[in-house]
């Protein structure tokens, strides 16, 4: 399988460190080759940064796809948040020539890079789901506990979904797929693709406000019987994980799904950074 | 019957968001999928379609310091499920970037600005980060600007030119 340029992001890298293990303990062991980014940045955050400036957030954005470029790889991505900046900053910048033009000048004062539209972003979850296929990946699974996960998918690894086209955003099915391809069972839950509640920076200017959104969708996990929460963002993985700590009522492990797959496929417990996780999880 | 004195529309400023990004304020017929949609409305006064409202109608007072604009998650379930495609996260980023403009801008969120200005990344590194790092099998430094000052001075050029760091040191004013 192609090479593909390993964009880190902030949270994973500095937070959930064992996010980054297990992403590329299990993609090595799929056959994909991940390249790490060398001098890549913040995406920057589409809710947060985008809310402030959004020159600046799409020229930021323009120079982490002009990294990749130089790779010559596609970038790929296990954060619905760097995956929808990167994806829309290069939707806009591939579909409007004079934005491109005048982001690429602002680019080349500053790093002497240009974007020129030829990479593709990828968020894992899709390119496990259509690159690697779910018979693979049952090939890997050593098998293991089944438990009743509640999928998470978030809202920024499918939506916009106009652009990003990968599956439907009201019933999608691919990132549950991959979890019962891992031995789990994906059980349906009220309200299910209702946001975490941590974006658009809310989080950050009205934590309380965010957490209401977590406890209401951990409400309706806990009704449907729910043994662990899996997700495709370190910021949803932080709201859950994090906010059931401040909720007390809730302790619900949270995986990953790069955790998650990483533990059905046997990898050393070590290699997933479980211990940093402030709900303990003991699957 | 005298009715309350009615406030005039004001169309400049609705073309202001318009070319800020919200081409499609105009389209809506405010039929409140939106609002119903909306995790953030279901906590808090926060209703998505009066913002839509307000903003086509061009009443910058009444929105630019409101805190509903910063109740948005950018969930994209309303814009998904608007009848009349208006791309409602679009309109609510236009509207930020000119409220922050007037120095609209929370001291949480300046604080987040702030460290991608100077460190290019929006979470900080910490001993115990690099410790866990190096534990896990990682370079101990993220191969990021973290371990390349000259990246780092790339993103500061960037930021520069935008006049972002400015912007966020004092907050637009
Ligand atoms: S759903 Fe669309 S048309 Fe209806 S009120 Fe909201 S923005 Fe307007
Ligand atoms: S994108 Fe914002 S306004 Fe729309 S439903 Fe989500 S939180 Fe509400």
């Amino acid at each position: 399988m192609a090479k593909h340029a390993f964009f880190l992001g902030c949270i994973m890298p500095l937070r959930y460190p064992g996010i980054e293990s297990s992403t590329r303990e299990v993609m090595k062991s799929l056959g994909v080759e991940l390249v790490d980014m060398q001098g890549a940045s913040c995406c920057p955050a589409p809710g947060v940064m985008r809310s402030f400036d959004q020159q600046y957030w799409m020229a930021v954005a323009a120079r982490n796809l002009a990294i990749a470029e130089k790779m010559g790889m596609d970038i790929v991505t296990i954060c619905n948040g760097c995956f929808d900046t990167l994806f829309e900053v290069a939707h806009k910048l591939n579909h409007d020539p004079d934005l491109r033009k005048k982001i690429n000048k602002i680019l080349k004062d500053a790093t002497g890079m240009e974007y020129n539209g030829t990479v593709k972003v990828r968020h894992f979850v899709e390119l496990l789901y259509r690159d690697v296929g779910l018979e693979a990946i049952k090939s890997k699974v050593k098998g293991g506990k089944s438990l009743k996960a509640a999928v998470h998918y978030g809202c920024h690894f499918l939506k916009p979904s106009n652009i990003k086209k990968i599956d439907d955003a009201e019933r999608p099915h691919i990132f549950d797929d991959i979890v019962e391809a891992a031995g789990m069972t994906s059980v349906v839950y009220k309200d299910k693709g209702t946001c975490c509640g941590a974006g658009g920076g809310v989080r950050a200017r009205t934590p309380d406000v965010a957490l209401k959104m977590t406890a209401d969708n951990l409400k309706n996990m806990t009704s449907a019987g729910v043994e662990v929460i899996v997700d495709c963002c370190p910021f949803c993985h932080l709201q859950y994980d994090a906010g059931q700590v401040q909720l007390k009522e809730y302790k619900i492990p949270v995986l990953h799904l790069s955790q998650l797959l990483g533990l059905a496929f046997g990898l050393e417990k070590e290699k997933l950074g479980l211990e940093v996780h402030q709900v303990k999880v003991a699957l | 019957m005298v009715l309350a004195e009615a406030k005039e529309p004001n169309p400049e400023f609705t073309r202001k968001v318009v070319e800020a990004g919200g081409k499609t304020v105009n389209l809506c017929f405010q039929c409140g999928t939106c609002t119903g949609s909306c995790p953030s409305g279901r906590q808090t006064a926060f209703r998505v379609r009066k913002v839509v409202r307000r903003a086509q109608l061009g009443f910058e007072e009444d929105v630019l310091p409101s805190d509903d604009l910063w109740l948005c998650t950018t969930c994209y379930t309303c814009y998904e499920r608007c009848p009349r495609g208006v791309e409602i996260v679009d309109i609510i980023m236009a509207l930020r970037n000119m409220a922050v403009r007037k120095g609209y801008i929370a001291d949480a969120h300046k604080k987040v600005a702030q460290l991608i200005s100077k460190t290019g990344h929006l979470v900080s590194l910490r001993d115990e980060d690099k410790a866990l790092r190096k534990k896990l099998g990682l370079q101990e430094t993220p191969p990021t600007v973290f371990a390349h000052a000259d990246a780092l001075e790339q993103v500061k050029k960037i930021a520069q030119a935008c006049g972002f760091d400015k912007l966020v040191e004092t907050g637009g004013k």
